[in-house]
Order: C-alpha cells, then sequence, then structure tokens
C-alpha cells in the first residue's frame, strides 16, 4: 500500500489558508453557548459565602438557619469535603497538592483571603440564596495578614501554614514560613562570568499581580442522579482535568463523571483549575436536584487566580563590543494562599533568549494572603524576562549599541546549550529580529514625548496526552471530535487538518469538542499544546482511514496492497490494476461501507512529544502625556516564530491578544490592596484592562521556521506573544522619557511622579 | 555511555551530584538506574520531570529511546496558560 499521507501534500492544501471559521456562525449570532447559558429542568441556583477577612481561623460555622429558610434545599461547608493527604501532582509547571485544592475551593481550618470559599447554599431562586448566606454564622478569629512578597519574607511575618517549612535550602528549617521553595538553576561559572564584563549593570524590578481577565465569568452547571452518576457542564479549558479534580475530592469513580465543556469565554491559563465544580456538584449530590452556578465578576477578581506579583533584582554583564559574559537574578514570586507560583519557568526562562555561558538564577516561592495565583499565558515567563529585557536595553545604550543588533549578537540559535541545560534545535529567535529590523516601522522617525522600544521573549511550549478521532458518515462528510476545550481557532486548525490528510474539502469536515465520556484522556488547552498536539492526533486518525480504506479496496479488487494507493481524497488502482478497478472516494466507500466491513474512523492516541520553543520579537512605539503621565500606544508590532501557522489568521490573533495583555500588564493592570488586606479594585471599572479604543491593530509577522518533530512543522504560539510586551514598553518609556521605570504597571500617577521627581530634581 | 545531568534542586537529592554516566538505554531505564543509586530522587521522578535528549524535551514518555552518546537533562515539568 502507498500512501502520500503527511505534509499538506496530498490534496486540497487547506493548512496555510486562513479557511472560514466553523464556529464562528454561531459565535456571531449568539448561538454559542457559552457556560452560563447552559439550563436543567428543576434546577436550583448556587451561591458561595466568602471570608470577609484575608486571614482568620474559622472557629464554627453554623448553617441551622439558612437550612430552615423555605426555599433551600442544601448547604455545604468543609464538612462536606473530606480532608485529602499531602500528595502533589503535577499540574504543569505548578505543582498542586490535593491537600491545598480541598482547602481552596472551602476553606477548613482558616480563611487565607479575602473571598475564600466558607460554605455553599443552592436555593430555588437567586433571591433565596443570597438571603440564606446571611443566615449562615461564622465564628472568626481575625489573625495578622501579609500581602506583599518581601513583607511574607521576613522574619516574624505572619505564617500562613503551621506546616509549610522551606524546601531547597540546607540546613533543613526547623521552623515554619512563608517561604515554600528555594529553586536555582546555574550554567557555567557566574563569577568567572562577571570577572570578564566592561560593563556590568543590576537593578531591582516590582511587578504586580495580575488578572487573566477573562470577559466569561466561571459558571458550572451539575447534575447528580440517585446511582452517582454525575453531569457536569462548566467553562474550562481542560474538562478532563476538571473530571479528576473533582472525582478526587468528592470520593467519585471518574467513569461516573462525565463532563462537557462549553464555549469558553477566555482563560488564558485560569481555568486550568477549579472552584465553582466540586461545589455545584457536592450541592446537586445533596439537594438531589441540579445546581447551577455562575460567578460575579468580583468573585472573578477575589476568588479566582491572577499570576504571581513579584520582586526581582538582576545583575548583567557585557563586555564592551556586546557580548553578555553573566546573567544573575533572584525572583521572588507570589503563589497566593497555597505554594505553587510559577516561579520555576520564571527561573528558566530568565535568560533563555540569549546564548550565554555563565548563568545563575535563584527563585523563591512565596505564599501570602491573596488568592492562590493560578496559570496565566506563559506562566511565569513575562516577569522573569521584563526584568532581563530591561537591563539588555540599558546595555545597548550604556555600550552605545543598536539594541536589535546587541540581541542579535547574544541571540540564542539551533545548538544553544539554554541556561536551563539543553541545547536548542531549530529556533527562530534570529528570524524574529531581523524581521524587526526591516520593518518601516522600525525606520520611522519618532517626536518629543514619543519612545520606541525592542524586547524579545521565549517559551518552551508543550505536548502531551490527546486524543481525537474522524468519523467517516454515510454521505463521506466527516466529524471530527477533540478532547481539548477550542479558545484559539482549534476546530478550524484541526479540521484543515484533516481535509489535508484526507482530500476531502474543508467544509466536508464538521468539528466538535467531544465531552469526557466520548474520547480518551485529554491534557488541557495550555501551553499553547492544542494545536500542536491536536493536529498530531489528527493526522495519526487519518492514517488509519486510508489503511482501512486501501485494504477494502484490496479486497474489493481481489488486489495486493502494493496495487493500490491513497492519493487525493480516493484509493486509486496502480499499473495494471486500473484495467479493472477505478478510483473510489471517501464518500464510495461510505456508501458501502456495512458491506464491506462496517463504519469508517479513525482515532488517535497520543502523547505528543517535540513541541518546539517559540521565540518572538517586538516593537513599540508610544507618547507620554507630561501632563497626565498617561502613555498611548501609537504602534505595535509582533515577529514570532509559529514554525508553521496553520491557520494564519488564528495565529495573528494569538499574537495581538498576547501582546494586548501583555500592554494591559505593563501600563495598568494591578491588584490594589488597603492596609486591611481587602482587595479594592475588584471590578472592570477599577481593574483598567486595555479596551480595542486604547491600542493601535497589532502588526503581526509570521516567522516560519519549521519544528522538525511536528508533521507540519508546527510550533505553539499562544503563550510567547505576552511575554515581550511587558519590557518592550518600559525599555519605549525611558526612550521617551529618559527614566528607566522598574515597577509595573507604570500607570499614570507613577509616570507622573517620576516625571515630577525628575523635575524637582534638576531644579535643585 | 549517555550523559546525564540534573537540573536545579533535583541534585539536593543525590547528595549534591547532578552528573552521572548511566548505561540507561530508555528514559524508563534511566529513572531505574538513578532511583536505585539515589532513593531520595525516586518520588520526584514519579511526580513528574521533563528529560531532555539531545536537545528534545520529552514529557511522560517513559520509552523514548536514550542513544549511547546521548546529552539527557533532567527537568522540572513544564507546561503553560
Amino acid at each position: 500500500m502507498a500512501e502520500n499521507g503527511t505534509n499538506g501534500t496530498n490534496g486540497q492544501g487547506y493548512v496555510g489558508t486562513r479557511t472560514i471559521r466553523p464556529d464562528g456562525v454561531d459565535k456571531v449570532t449568539g448561538r454559542a453557548r457559552f457556560g452560563a447559558d447552559f439550563n436543567l429542568a428543576g434546577q436550583l441556583i448556587g451561591r458561595v459565602l466568602r471570608s470577609p477577612h484575608p486571614h482568620a481561623r474559622i472557629v464554627k460555622i453554623d448553617t441551622s438557619k439558612a437550612e430552615a429558610l423555605p426555599g433551600v434545599k442544601a448547604v455545604i461547608t468543609r464538612d462536606d469535603f473530606a480532608d485529602q493527604s499531602s500528595e502533589f501532582i503535577p499540574a504543569g509547571e505548578m505543582m498542586m497538592n490535593y491537600k491545598d485544592v480541598v482547602r481552596n475551593v472551602m476553606a477548613r481550618e482558616k480563611a487565607l483571603y479575602e473571598g475564600h470559599a466558607v460554605a455553599a447554599v443552592a436555593a430555588t431562586s437567586s433571591a433565596i440564596a443570597r438571603k440564606a448566606l446571611k443566615l449562615i454564622d461564622v465564628t472568626y478569629e481575625v489573625l495578622p495578614h501579609v500581602i506583599d512578597v518581601v513583607e511574607a519574607m521576613r522574619p516574624g511575618a505572619p505564617v500562613l501554614h503551621d506546616d509549610l517549612f522551606t524546601v531547597g535550602v540546607e540546613p533543613k528549617p526547623d521552623k515554619p514560613s512563608n517561604i515554600a521553595k528555594r529553586i536555582e538553576i546555574t550554567l557555567g561559572d557566574i563569577e568567572a562570568g562577571f570577572a570578564k564584563a566592561d560593563v556590568i549593570i543590576e537593578r531591582e524590578f516590582k511587578t504586580a499581580p495580575v488578572h487573566q481577565g477573562y470577559i466569561e465569568p466561571h459558571a458550572a452547571l451539575a447534575t447528580v442522579s440517585e446511582d452517582g452518576s454525575t453531569e457536569l457542564w462548566c467553562t474550562t479549558q481542560g474538562h478532563y482535568i476538571v473530571r479528576a479534580h473533582c472525582a478526587r475530592l468528592l470520593g467519585l469513580d471518574i467513569g461516573k463523571v462525565r463532563v462537557t465543556a462549553t464555549e469558553i469565554g477566555g482563560g488564558f491559563g485560569g481555568k486550568t483549575v477549579v472552584y465553582l465544580e466540586p461545589l455545584a456538584i457536592a450541592l446537586s449530590r445533596k439537594a438531589k436536584r441540579p445546581v447551577k452556578m455562575v460567578m460575579s465578576r468580583e468573585e472573578v477578581f477575589k476568588s479566582s487566580g491572577p499570576t504571581s506579583g513579584a520582586t526581582v533584582r538582576v545583575k548583567m554583564g557585557a563586555t564592551k563590543d556586546g557580548r553578555f559574559v553573566a546573567g544573575f537574578a533572584e525572583l521572588k514570586y507570589q503563589a497566593g494562599a497555597f505554594q505553587g507560583s510559577p516561579v520555576q519557568p520564571g527561573v528558566m526562562c530568565a535568560y533563555a533568549p540569549y546564548d550565554m555561558e555563565n548563568v545563575h538564577v535563584i527563585g523563591y516561592d512565596v505564599v501570602s494572603n491573596r488568592p492562590k495565583v493560578a496559570a496565566y499565558r506563559a506562566p511565569g515567563a513575562p516577569i522573569s524576562e521584563f526584568a532581563v529585557e530591561s537591563v539588555v536595553d540599558e546595555i545597548a545604550k550604556k555600550l552605545g549599541l543598536d539594541p536589535i543588533e546587541l540581541r542579535l549578537m547574544n541571540a540564542a540559535h539551533e545548538g544553544t546549550k539554554a541556561a536551563y541545560g539543553p541545547k536548542f534545535g531549530p529556533i527562530g529567535l534570529e528570524e524574529t529580529l531581523n524581521s524587526i529590523k526591516k520593518t518601516e516601522h522600525w525606520n520611522t522617525p519618532l517626536r518629543k514625548w514619543q519612545g520606541r522600544g525592542v524586547a524579545s521573549g521565549f517559551w518552551f511550549n508543550i505536548g502531551g496526552e490527546t486524543s481525537a478521532s474522524l468519523t467517516v458518515n454515510e454521505d463521506g462528510t466527516v466529524s471530527l471530535m477533540a478532547g481539548t476545550p477550542d479558545i484559539g481557532g482549534l476546530r478550524a486548525s484541526l479540521a484543515m487538518v484533516a481535509a489535508d490528510e484526507l482530500g476531502i474539502p474543508y467544509d466536508k469536515v464538521r468539528p466538535i469538542i467531544g465531552d469526557t465520556g466520548s474520547l480518551g484522556f485529554n491534557f488541557l488547552t495550555g501551553g499553547s499544546r492544542s494545536a500542536f498536539s491536536g493536529s498530531m492526533a489528527i493526522v495519526e486518525a487519518a492514517k488509519q482511514i486510508k489503511a482501512e480504506l486501501c485494504a477494502r479496496a484490496c479486497k474489493l479488487w481481489e488486489a495486493k496492497p502494493d496495487q493500490v494507493e491513497f492519493k487525493d481524497g480516493a484509493v486509486r488502482p496502480i499499473g495494471s490494476l486500473g484495467e479493472k478497478a477505478k478510483p473510489m472516494t471517501i464518500a464510495d466507500f461510505a456508501k458501502v461501507a456495512g458491506k464491506t466491513g462496517g463504519p469508517i474512523g479513525g482515532y488517535g492516541r497520543i502523547n505528543a512529544q517535540g513541541a518546539g520553543p517559540s521565540l518572538g520579537t517586538h516593537l513599540v512605539d508610544l507618547e507620554v502625556d507630561p501632563e497626565t503621565g498617561r502613555v498611548t500606544i501609537l504602534r505595535y508590532t509582533v515577529a514570532q516564530d509559529a514554525g508553521k501557522a496553520l491557520h494564519p489568521a488564528y495565529v495573528e490573533g494569538q499574537f495581538q491578544g498576547g501582546a494586548v495583555q501583555g500592554i494591559g500588564w505593563a501600563l495598568n493592570e494591578e491588584y490594589v490592596y488597603g492596609a486591611d488586606g481587602k482587595l479594592q479594585n475588584a471590578g472592570f471599572l477599577d481593574y483598567r484592562m486595555p479596551v480595542a479604543s486604547d491600542v493601535p491593530m497589532i502588526d503581526a509577522i509570521l516567522v516560519e521556521v519549521a519544528n522538525p518533530k511536528h508533521p507540519y512543522g508546527v510550533r505553539g504560539v499562544g503563550e510567547t506573544p505576552i511575554i515581550p510586551p511587558l519590557g518592550a514598553i518600559a525599555n519605549a518609556m525611558e526612550n521617551a522619557t529618559g527614566i528607566r521605570f522598574t515597577e509595573l504597571p507604570m500607570s499614570p500617577p507613577k509616570v507622573l511622579k517620576a516625571l515630577r521627581e525628575r523635575e524637582a530634581a534638576a531644579k535643585v | 555511555m549517555p550523559r546525564v545531568v540534573l537540573v536545579g534542586n533535583l541534585a539536593q537529592l543525590t547528595g549534591g551530584v547532578a552528573e552521572f554516566q548511566l548505561s540507561a538505554t530508555s528514559v524508563k531505564q534511566l529513572f531505574q538506574q538513578l532511583a536505585e543509586l539515589h532513593p531520595a530522587i525516586q518520588p520526584h521522578l514519579e511526580e513528574g520531570v521533563a528529560v531532555a535528549i539531545d536537545g528534545q524535551i520529552y514529557q511522560d514518555a517513559l520509552f523514548q529511546p536514550i542513544g549511547p552518546n546521548s546529552e539527557v537533562f533532567l527537568l522540572p515539568q513544564i507546561a503553560g496558560g
């Protein structure tokens, strides 16, 4: 049997084109069903009672009055969740411990942040549920709190967990503290590197915690039958992960829990964990009726994970001709109330864009009285790379070198030994830098109070466990089922690959996202993995179909395997066999499927390996208003290595979306806490994210250095574009004002303060 | 024999030894040999580490072959948002 399967060579050539999005019509007409759109007959409304205190011991919870309120069907507290043993399980780079997870979804001994869930009710109406919450009597012993990461590390700081002893230090501490972990990576000899340096720059940076800011709040609808069979609809980046967590927390068999991922209105990492889902199931189990729960925006801010705020110290050395010879960094990341910040990837990514012989990076994972952090696009990397990219810019200025040329001189490339260990395969950082250098944008003059900045970024990307199926329908159309929620164009991308592999029109492939009962395990949509891994699974499924069709053709034509081939959407006879047999299309086989062996389909079940890193470079122009401190983004260009863009418009969308989120992180977004440890800006009016009118059109340059480990050359693209904006904007701010801003966000009050302090200093 | 390097804090579990020459021909054998030499590292191997073989990172890939001259790094697992 011969076939010309992979590499998109066998037919329609949809890969790399801008096809119509299969989910587009439903989304623009309002038919698409998001988390809060699902309802069941007889459903109850669930609501959560949350701690008003940032740190308090829970002495007693009396739910009797709430339970007696007419219309209340169930009340749950810590007593409804069995305690979990201390067991770490990998949740990507952010190890999680079920002992902490059960305490995060429902406080046990202590409330550890304002907004921490303390109890939940299910009632026949939202009004009754709200009234019931007021009838729950919680006795708190209020404790001193700590919010800031540096303060939380100080001796004498209020300790959140009596059993938290710092890991990674010798001797092992005999007293608990808020420092969960110390980690480090070392490459070469850092002191010898600094000894070679002609220029050394050392700076300390501070970044604020920022929320993923997805427009759709968390929502879950659960129904539990009398035999324990459980169905759950929720907005999530990984319904198999939700299933696993809920089963574990509630003592259920995984096979009895069926989870459907709804359409998702953004996640960006924040929907990789569970909040409402186990509560909705527990309430439904108790009430014996379906329970629907939807977070308010205030709850999203106060009770779901932002990413870390951090303090970062960077020290870099370079020779006078611009060669980086040493890089040191110390990262202190907030984990929130439970350990598990993304400091590990922050450590590993800090110097990854550069070819350096001597690197030493230390990281600390620190708990404080804030909501537990969740992943956010390239978790941890924007923070550390912001600091390094700022110092790189200072080195360029000090040495009188062009910042792009300096980066090109030091850029990591194929064969470079990464600071975190292995050597890189083919990567495209140099190509992105050269692309930016050639733009008209780079060469356009600026006016007073305008500045231009450039910065690069690195992210690893991953593969992972993935299942996907292709089913040939009776009329020859194909149903495609994937098991990772479609956030950034998965359905379109996979349908294009299927169409090319099978040689059929794109609109004859209908992609859907299956529930957890429909496919084998899928890791979540995250790590820029779903299009990379999903397309590999689809290639595998298509191979099975082509092999099956060739086998059936051999039986029909009484031919040997080497007398048939699959080409251009049909099994074709080779050589003399063509005299008695005519090519059979997939539709031809579909008509006789029952007579030739039954339904036709393929099922790709893989653990995808070979994800290639994606590197990018951003260029930004901005203008500072010296009267108000307001910063306006004038122009923005992203160049990033996509390996191969399956659907260029979606890839450009990832570049643009990441850039805009990075702009918000750099300029405005921050969690603001009062002295009472309470969040003061838990809403979009006061938590200022960029809106469409705040940003120009983001120009996107697709760089394609093929990933040799993927059949089409694909690299993940979703994480990297949020990394460079922080440094690029800080560098542009320096270019516009002459002031090096080291604290994010560079919001108008801070910018104005810095300008006025400079004016005052000049007068002295 | 392949050269095996532990990245970051893993070497704290091997008495500070960060480099090994092991005869492993697969990730599974590599984990077994490391655990025999240093039992303290076994739980961490089971919890999840990534293995970079000649520059390519593999996760949860016990049967991945390791060549006789391969350079192998054990790293923390990686995911993303």
